[in-house]
């Protein structure tokens, strides 16, 4: 233990280098993810079968197993960011999607007449009335997605991505060596208070955002 | 100014249109409600006017210009419309669901605010109280209020309003009913009210059409000739064994004419009383007070035993005033304990007794005059279907 503790107070700036790198590729693959998945929830939640279609699809990204998806993707993307980022954003797309679908189609359906019979046209009543009556569902599926990817983005170190996956894979490497759990240890460490904190992070998005009258 | 020309809907994958070539021509200013039993069309007919529900064919008029292919939602935007599940945005304060239309129409921000106090006054609520509140907030009769403020936001002259009182308890729905009646008189829009319910239909309507099973109109006429005139047997069945019962309703205690019924003044001596009783026709005199006020019915027995006039017979609590309905005579006449009622003026003063025979009469009369006078007059407003008649 207290030789953890030396390890952490010795490597603490290195280990703070590769948290920023984690955070920052998860941050940028959950962006990406949202943008697309809720535009493709919005683009089928009214079409049973192009919903279905998109939870399908999204759905199996999920049930590929992360290693073997970052290898599949070296021959397409080749190594560092870009695999990285590819694999993140499809593990992210299915929560989000699939909140986005559900929370528009738990809307009330007397709101939405309620909304037509008054003159809103379909890009009014999504923007005014759906959306941020779906919002509280759609930000708990990002939550879910960023949380996931900052455990999923610790694989990424098979392809040399970036972030704390480099250490815990470098300390896997070299069992048997001193301060190998240290390195394992500390980039678990690390991925633990990225989900924390980033958890706490939208628990404050998601008051500020929510209107009063649906919380 | 409401016209429904051949209007028609068929559902794809039904055999039978939905609605089938209903024309139909509503007056400005009127409430004309559509009531029929479940499925015979009243809510797609409405849904039509308003293109909530597009006509296979036929054409829609308002204030005579041809709307049956212009843009929907613009429309709608020109049309209240308030339905039973009432559908406030719940993300939304009250003033913000209010303010909805006149924003989306650039209205500027104080005339809206205005408009939203305005409204929030119109329909019974503080503005100051409830602009702010969310709808989980309110009750069910407090979000139906708004409802209704929220169709009359941009003031349009044309409100659809959708079985709007349907889920409200009974009490606060007569409320409401009330309370709308009181507001048309101020706004007099032109106003199609869909119901499953005759007796609401007989009491908010100026006009009402009866829509069969089919979507035909068996008769389209206001309340009093529908009551008194039935077109068929559909219609008859449609009101109910309670139609003379629903008539009372339309008529007031002031167009009967007072019994012969003994009245005295207070003081008046107990051996006056008890001949005033022997000889009328009737079981009792209605004693006053000093204030000329009904106080106690008294018959002969009474008057006869022992106890001081303030404590036999019984307290004259049947009391009605010349505007009521007969309808709420006869209710008093049935529990009274004289089996009549007495006639008092707006500060209670007596004015005379209205017994059973009478409002029989009366009934009799209005029936007889309608029938006569409906007999010699073709009616003033269209309205047929299936291109026939």
């Amino acid at each position: 233990m207290s030789s953890f503790l030396g390890y952490l107070s010795s490597r603490w700036d290195n280990l703070l280098g590769l948290a920023l790198q984690h955070a920052l590729i998860v941050v940028v693959a959950v962006l990406i993810a949202t943008a697309t998945g809720v535009s493709l929830g919005v683009l089928t939640y009214k079409n049973e079968r192009a919903m279905n279609l998109a939870l399908s699809v999204t759905g199996i990204f999920l049930t590929i197993p992360s290693l073997a998806l970052f290898g599949l993707l070296i021959p397409i993307f080749g190594l560092g960011l870009t695999p990285t980022i590819v694999a993140l954003v499809m593990y992210a797309l299915l929560p989000i999607v699939r909140n986005t679908v559900v929370g528009l189609r738990s809307v009330d359906p007397a709101i939405s007449e309620s909304a037509q019979g008054m003159g809103l046209n379909g890009r009014q009543r999504l923007w005014r009335i759906e959306l941020p009556l779906a919002w509280p569902v759609i930000l708990t599926g990002v939550r879910v997605s960023t949380v996931m990817l900052i455990a999923i983005a610790a694989v990424a170190a098979i392809v040399n991505g970036p972030g704390l996956g480099e250490d815990i894979f470098d300390g896997l490497g070299r069992i048997g060596t001193p301060n190998a759990l240290n390195l394992v240890l500390g980039g678990t460490l690390g991925i633990v208070v990225l989900s924390l904190l980033f958890d706490a992070f939208f628990v404050v998005v998601g008051r500020l955002t929510t209107s009063g009258g649906i919380r | 100014m409401i016209r429904l020309e051949k209007i028609t809907k068929r559902f794809p994958g039904q055999s039978q249109p939905a609605v089938k070539e209903l024309t139909m021509e509503i007056p400005e200013g009127e409430i004309v409600v559509l009531v029929g039993p479940s499925g015979c069309g009243k809510s797609t007919t409405m849904k039509m006017i308003n293109r909530l529900i597009e006509p296979t064919s036929g054409e829609i008029f308002l204030e005579g210009e041809n709307v049956t292919n212009v843009n929907g939602d613009k429309l709608r935007r020109r049309i209240g419309y308030v339905i039973q599940q009432i559908g406030l945005f719940p993300h939304m304060t009250i003033a913000a669901n209010i303010g909805l239309v006149p924003r989306m129409l650039g209205w500027e921000k104080r005339r809206i605010s205005r408009r939203v106090d305005d409204l929030l006054e119109m329909v019974g609520l503080d503005p100051t109280t409830y602009r702010d509140r969310y709808p989980k907030q309110l009750s069910g009769g407090q979000r139906q209020r708004i409802g209704v403020a929220r169709a009359m936001a941009a003031d349009p002259p044309v409100m659809l309003m959708d079985e709007p009182f349907g889920a409200i308890d009974p009490i606060t729905r007569e409320r409401l009913q009330n309370e709308f009646l009181r507001l048309q008189t101020e706004i007099k829009k032109t106003i199609v009210f869909v119901t499953h319910d005759i007796d609401e239909a007989i009491k908010m309507g100026d006009r009402i059409a009866i829509l069969r099973e089919d979507s035909r109109i068996a008769q389209y006429d206001p309340p009093e000739r529908t009551l008194t005139n039935p077109a068929d047997a559909f219609v008859e069945n449609f009101i109910g064994s309670g139609a003379s019962l629903k008539a009372l309703s339309l008529a007031r205690v002031s167009e009967v004419d007072f019994a012969d019924w003994p009245a005295a003044e207070a003081g008046t001596n107990r051996r006056v009383l008890r001949e005033m009783v022997l000889n009328s026709t009737r079981g009792s005199v209605l004693l006053l007070d000093e204030r000329r006020r009904p106080a106690r019915w008294l018959t002969v027995w009474e008057l006869d035993s022992a106890g001081s006039l303030d404590e036999v017979g019984s307290r004259a609590t049947s009391i009605v005033e010349p505007s009521a309905t007969l309808h709420d005579a006869l209710g008093l006449i049935v529990v009274s304990y004289s089996g009549a009622v007495a006639v008092v003026d707006e500060t209670g003063a007596y004015q005379g007794i209205v017994e059973l025979d009478a409002i029989r009469a009366r009934i009799a009369e209005i029936r007889a005059a309608a029938r006569e006078r409906y007999r010699a007059e073709p009616g003033a407003v269209r309205a047929h279907t299936g291109g026939r008649r």
